[in-house]
């Protein structure tokens, strides 16, 4: 299976079955809230005087537990993490926002998803916070024209995990972080004993059990560690419709899914020189030119607009491809032949960037298609795998006829074509903001 | 069958009387309490790829008043032109049933414990007045803050501290940073 389920990852009135599991959720997490005593704003507000530490001991159980099970998934290859939502950080007005959250806590005692459990059970401090919220809610949309600008600017890094800022693997943090929680329980546990005078040979034993039993887990996340890409790789699947004859002449379509390596073997993700030029002109995507090729071979001749990125340093660019570019982008990798394309799309397809395609032919056959007669381009009489096939008497770059061809001359052109836009999950419907 | 009528209005009755006067219950070990709320989070990620939350739906039911109110200002505003307007339905998000859902939640868990009550819950030195304009503000800063940090204490310190996503840490620091700061100058409410 392949989690997170698609059919899931928004709420849409096309498929109700979203509402009932959303809602589905939310009935748990108010449940959960409500048992812990978490309609009382006493209980909440006791954790800022060291009385009670329940706030503490939920949230920080509830996140080690969430970590542990969502990075284990993760590193067992059930759950996608590329497609998981991971608030991107605004460290600016994060720290403000955090703040006056913190305020708004000791103030009202409550925070936003307690207070509906605290109002749903009849509590009149819990209604009226829940009330407060829509006010603060609708002063916030009438004051943010007022700091837009460092509202989605101060301190933007986008999606960034923790375990790249301290650049260590998540199963290592998970770790970490695991034991930091138990020895915050076990402090917070002698707080209670001495400011709240709290017998502490009354609590379970069992919490010791199950602080081992988180620990245990914890560290099998760490020997599963990541999932390499040649497993993400494998794991992929691509649905295409496909027009197919019946018995009884009618046209029919059927979605076939293939896998990764079917992709290539029925060479359905190579687009045709003309396929790719034409792609320049059309309203519905936007094509970025991947030239995967060498900086030498580049600067020899490359096509107008593609952007060099050579094999070896596309690794690094992943993440600004997954989260930049619009979600219409297709991305067309680009080498003198296939070889480096294809290892280029291997490596896009397993970090699951969408709309990937490569260039058929690469270079060689782009230049045959468009730059046949141009007199300054001699063939080779012979040349290596993915190597330039043509004689370049200087680096022109881009400045061939054939780099740019008129889309005049060629109004028409015959390919079959084969890309299929697919629209990106639009990350920003995720989350909480 | 009049008398038949009346007989199941008064069982409805009963039954209504029993939800609100049930013996009321302990509430659960935080431990377990937590163990159970991360179950819920990871499932939550692991069917729809969504963390939990509930300020967003606050923000997204107003965006809906708004716009049936004066959707002229939705169109001037780009903050709630994110959420409404045109064709767009601010309630079209998982976070709202999400946020009703967790009304209901709570409302079950009250009534299956014998918690439903009409009071109001404060510290011991302040009155109930006090305490509802307490409450109300309390409610005005959070959610302001909330929605300035695009998530609160579900949608960014749970949701993104389980997903480890920086920005969420630093976050969930500053909230209870923010609170404990304050907590001993406003200590006469809770004390």
């Amino acid at each position: 299976m392949n989690f997170p389920l698609e059919a899931f990852t928004a709420v849409s009135a096309a498929n109700p079955w979203t509402y009932v599991v959303f809602g589905a959720i939310g009935v748990a997490f108010g449940y959960t809230l409500e048992t812990a005593g978490f309609g009382d704003s006493r209980k909440l507000a006791a954790q800022f005087y060291f009385k009670e530490l329940t706030v503490l001991k939920v949230m920080f159980t509830a996140i080690a537990v969430a970590l542990t099970l969502t990075f284990g998934a993760v590193g067992l290859g059930w759950l996608d993490f590329s497609q998981v939502w991971v608030n991107p950080t605004y460290l600016g007005s994060g720290v403000v926002g955090g703040l006056i959250m913190g305020v708004g806590f000791i103030v009202g005692g409550f925070c936003p998803t307690t207070s509906l459990a605290s109002a749903s059970t009849g509590r009149i401090d819990g209604m009226l916070f829940m009330g407060g919220g829509f006010v603060g809610a609708f002063l916030f949309g009438e004051t943010e024209r007022y700091f837009d600008h460092w509202y989605n600017n101060a301190g933007f890094y986008g999606r960034l995990t923790l375990d790249q800022v301290f650049g260590v693997s998540p199963g290592a943090l998970v770790v970490i972080i695991v034991l930091v929680a138990l020895l915050l329980f076990w402090g917070g546990e002698q707080l209670e004993r001495i400011f709240g005078r709290k017998d502490l040979s009354q609590e379970p034993r069992l919490r010791k059990a199950g602080a081992v039993a988180l620990f245990v887990m914890a560290l099998g996340v760490l020997v599963i560690g990541s999932p390499s890409q040649e497993d993400r790789y494998q794991r992929l699947s691509f649905k295409r419709t496909e027009a197919v004859k019946s018995a009884d002449a009618k046209p029919r379509t059927v979605t076939r899914v293939y896998s990764a390596d079917e992709m290539l073997s029925k060479r359905l993700v190579f687009t045709s020189p003309a396929e790719a030029f034409k792609a320049r002109f059309q309203q519905e995507m936007k094509p970025v030119y991947l030239d995967v090729r060498s900086e030498t071979d580049y600067n020899l001749y490359h096509l107008a607009d593609s952007v060099n990125v050579p094999l070896d340093r596309l690794a690094s660019i992943v993440p600004a491809l997954l989260t930049e570019p619009a979600a219409n982008t297709v991305f067309i990798a680009i080498s003198n032949d296939e070889q480096a394309a294809v290892k280029a799309w291997k490596l896009l397809v397993a970090s699951k960037v969408p709309n990937a395609y490569i260039l058929e032919g690469g270079i060689n056959r782009w230049i045959a298609t468009f730059g046949a007669d141009d007199p300054g381009l001699k063939p080779l009489a012979s040349a290596g795998d993915d190597q330039l096939r043509y004689d370049f008497p200087a680096a022109l770059g881009s400045r061939y006829k054939s780099c740019s061809p008129s889309p005049l001359a060629h109004e028409k052109l015959d390919f079959q074509a084969r890309i299929v836009l697919q629209l990106k999950r639009d990350k920003s419907g995720g989350g909480c903001g | 069958m009049a008398r038949r009528a009346r007989a199941e209005r008064e069982t409805t009755m009963q039954w209504l009387k029993s939800i609100f006067n049930r013996p009321e219950k302990a509430y659960a070990h935080p431990y377990l309490a937590g163990a159970v709320l991360g179950v819920v989070l990871f499932l939550a990620f692991l069917l729809t790829g969504n963390g939990l939350g509930s300020s967003g739906a606050t923000s997204r039911i107003d965006a809906l008043l708004v716009d049936t109110v004066a959707p002229a200002h939705v169109d001037n505003n780009p903050y709630l032109l994110k959420m409404a307007g045109g064709d767009k339905n601010p309630l079209d998000d998982w976070i709202v049933p999400v946020f009703f859902g967790a009304l209901l939640g709570g409302f079950v868990s009250g009534a299956r414990n014998g918690r439903l009550k009409l009071t109001t819950t404060k510290g011991p030195n302040i009155s109930n007045r006090t305490r509802w304009a307490m409450a109300f503000l309390g409610g005005v800063i959070f959610l302001y803050g909330a929605r300035m940090a695009r998530g609160c204490t579900s949608g960014q310190a749970l949701s993104g501290g389980a997903t480890l996503a920086a920005g969420s840490w630093v976050i969930m620091l500053a909230i209870f940073g923010g609170a404990y700061l304050l907590a001993y100058f406003v200590r006469k409410l809770w004390l």
